[in-house]
């Protein structure tokens, strides 16, 4: 029996023999009932996205590449660009002060670090998109609106919790000879932080920043709220506005729009979302 | 999670050193100005008759116990506690979880096929942004859109004539993938041997499931209920894009009211005091999950 062999992700247990009864066939029957109705949603935008005349309906689509077509050549592409903007900013800035924050929590001795370290994920749970009305009457006295820069500052406020309890936990199982060889070497804080301690933990600064950029990726509340400029709004604002002014919506267009906007996060979470579903869930999640 | 493990050399030399110090000082100071700077201003605007146009727009001040009062006569305040608690009761906590729960021990049997291809419309759905979930739920529920033609109920048009419902099953579909992958790895940490076991002593797979398998997962669900609840408690993104909190005030739980009292009626201040009451909340359900995960390290 291979039971002692490590299950990799949603492998069944492996039973000694095999057992095909009701219950099985049974459970098999409701899963694949249970797929086919959580993909007729996502079958209606691909299809309509390839629709030269998209309804509300799902149907086999009537053949064209025109709707990706009109996004390209209108100025579908100004939202892409704001969009990639703000989750670029939120992710470096987010991600560098991260770093600079979990390597002091997890490696040297501060003051009530425990406290600290339990405030950090306490604020990592808190529903962050509702200290709107006071971000927006800071922003508002400070004259901050309307920018996206500062609009990723505040993106980046409210994800550096979570990326600091993250990583903390990637320095955390770095073994810490190393760290102590570059100190007897001679080494400051800044210098084995960065030449020993960063090569290290690059998958999880690579995790870290990820789960930063999909995260502001999705962000709609806040952008919405704190940048109302019309040519800076992003993919996410973009969609809402689409579907709230139009009586007449372009279902093809939008959706072949929505496809696209799903795409970088599609592909970034193929890439890295099986190295921390969990984590990765409950900080996403979190945020509007 | 295992964070911030206490290392011999910090307790051998217990100084704190400047270079600590400035690393930290960076971060900290960015944390206190826009993150807990907020927070604390809200504590303070709350209690002030700010508006975004209007009177009170450039002067205004403090009003003492006025908006908490307004608060505990405003209707539309409680009708919006009881969405909220719908939502995050029905939705989260027996959809997504219950959902998501069953779908991870189905899949421990299911054929891999099966299992793989359901998987990934699960975590497909979940992976979208919220906004693009919103938009197809939006068309997949007007009249003559899909789920009508699959209900058959082809002329109902399901946001107007059950929009609190349609809005739970939207969330539904895009959150319990989270739960399911959660239970489905919790599901492959369980002890072999005990299942083995039970499997052994000719338990029946019910028999199997309630006293052996969910018990186990105990503090897997615990944990999980209060994430989701955190996470469906301040939704926005997703009901307000699909309904804007309407028709009438039928979909509108505390986030979309408090957006509305704050900019659609420019209601700074009194938004601001709903605010407290979501935050309130929100800072006790975290609290009680730091204190899971700082008794398991």
């Amino acid at each position: 029996m291979d039971r002692t062999a490590p299950a990799t992700s949603l492998q069944k247990i492996v039973i000694p023999y095999p057992r095909v009864s009701l219950a099985d066939v049974l459970g098999n029957a409701v899963l694949a009932l249970v797929g086919v109705a959580f993909a007729l949603p996502l079958l209606w935008m691909i299809f309509a996205s390839l629709d030269k005349n998209a309804g509300w309906r799902i149907r086999l689509p009537n053949l064209t590449l025109e709707n990706f077509g009109s996004i390209v050549t209108a100025q579908g592409l100004q939202p892409f660009v704001n969009s990639f903007y703000l989750a670029a900013v939120t992710t470096v800035v987010a991600t560098a002060l991260a770093l600079l924050a979990a390597y002091p929590l997890s490696r040297r001795y501060v003051p009530g670090k425990r406290s600290v370290t339990l405030l950090i994920l306490f604020a990592s749970g808190l529903p962050v998109t509702m200290m709107l009305v006071p971000i927006y009457q800071m922003y508002a006295t400070l004259h901050w609106l309307d920018s996206r820069f500062t609009t990723s500052l505040f993106l980046a406020a409210t994800a550096l919790p979570f990326a600091i309890w993250l990583l903390m936990n990637y320095i955390s199982a770095v073994p810490l000879e190393l760290e102590e060889a570059a100190g007897i070497e001679g080494a400051g804080t800044l210098r084995t932080l960065f030449s020993v301690v960063m090569p290290l933990i690059l998958p999880g600064l690579c995790v870290t920043a990820v789960y930063n950029f999909i995260t502001a990726w999705g962000a709609f509340i806040v952008p919405l709220v704190l940048d109302s400029t019309p040519e800076d709004q992003p993919g996410t604002v973009a969609i809402y506005q689409f579907l709230g002014a139009h009586g007449m919506i372009q279902f093809g267009q939008l959706s072949a729009f929505s496809l696209l906007f799903s795409l970088p996060v599609v592909v970034l979470y193929l890439l890295i979302g099986r190295s921390f579903q969990g984590g990765f869930a409950f900080g996403g999640g979190v945020r509007g | 999670m295992a964070a911030g493990d206490e290392r011999k050399r910090a307790e051998d030399h217990p100084t704190f050193e400047p270079s600590s110090a400035a690393l930290l000082s960076l971060p900290a100071a960015f944390l206190v100005f826009l993150f807990a700077g907020p927070i604390l201003y809200a504590l303070y605007l709350g209690f002030t008759n700010l508006q975004l146009i209007g009177p009170h727009a450039q002067s205004w001040w403090f009003t003492g116990l006025a908006n908490p009062r307004r608060l505990l006569h405003d209707s539309i305040f409680f009708h919006s506690i009881g969405l909220t608690l719908i939502f995050v009761i029905a939705s989260g906590i027996i959809g997504q979880t219950l959902f998501g729960l069953i779908l991870a021990l189905l899949m421990r049997r299911a054929l891999a096929p099966i299992r793989l291809s359901v998987g990934m419309i699960v975590v497909a759905a979940w992976v979208v942004p919220e906004v693009t979930a919103a938009f197809i739920w939006y068309a997949f529920s007007q009249a003559g859109g899909t789920l009508g033609i699959v209900l058959g109920m082809l002329q109902t048009n399901f946001l107007f004539s059950a929009p609190m419902t349609t809005v739970c099953i939207a969330n539904l579909w895009r959150g319990t993938a989270f739960c399911m992958l959660v239970f489905s790895a919790a599901l492959r940490n369980l002890p072999n041997e005990v299942l083995e076991a039970a499997d052994v002593e000719g338990a029946s797979r019910l028999q199997c499931l309630f006293s052996v398998t969910l018990p186990l997962l105990g503090p897997t669900i615990v944990t999980n209920l209060l994430l989701v609840t955190i996470l469906n408690l301040s939704d926005f993104t997703l009901i307000y894009t699909m309904t804007q909190g309407g028709p009438g005030t039928s979909t509108m739980t505390l986030p979309i009211y408090i957006y509305q009292e704050a900019f659609t009626y420019y209601e700074l201040g009194y938004g601001t005091t709903i605010s407290l009451v979501l935050i309130l909340i929100g800072a006790i359900l975290s609290l009680l999950f730091v204190r899971r995960v700082g008794a398991q390290q």
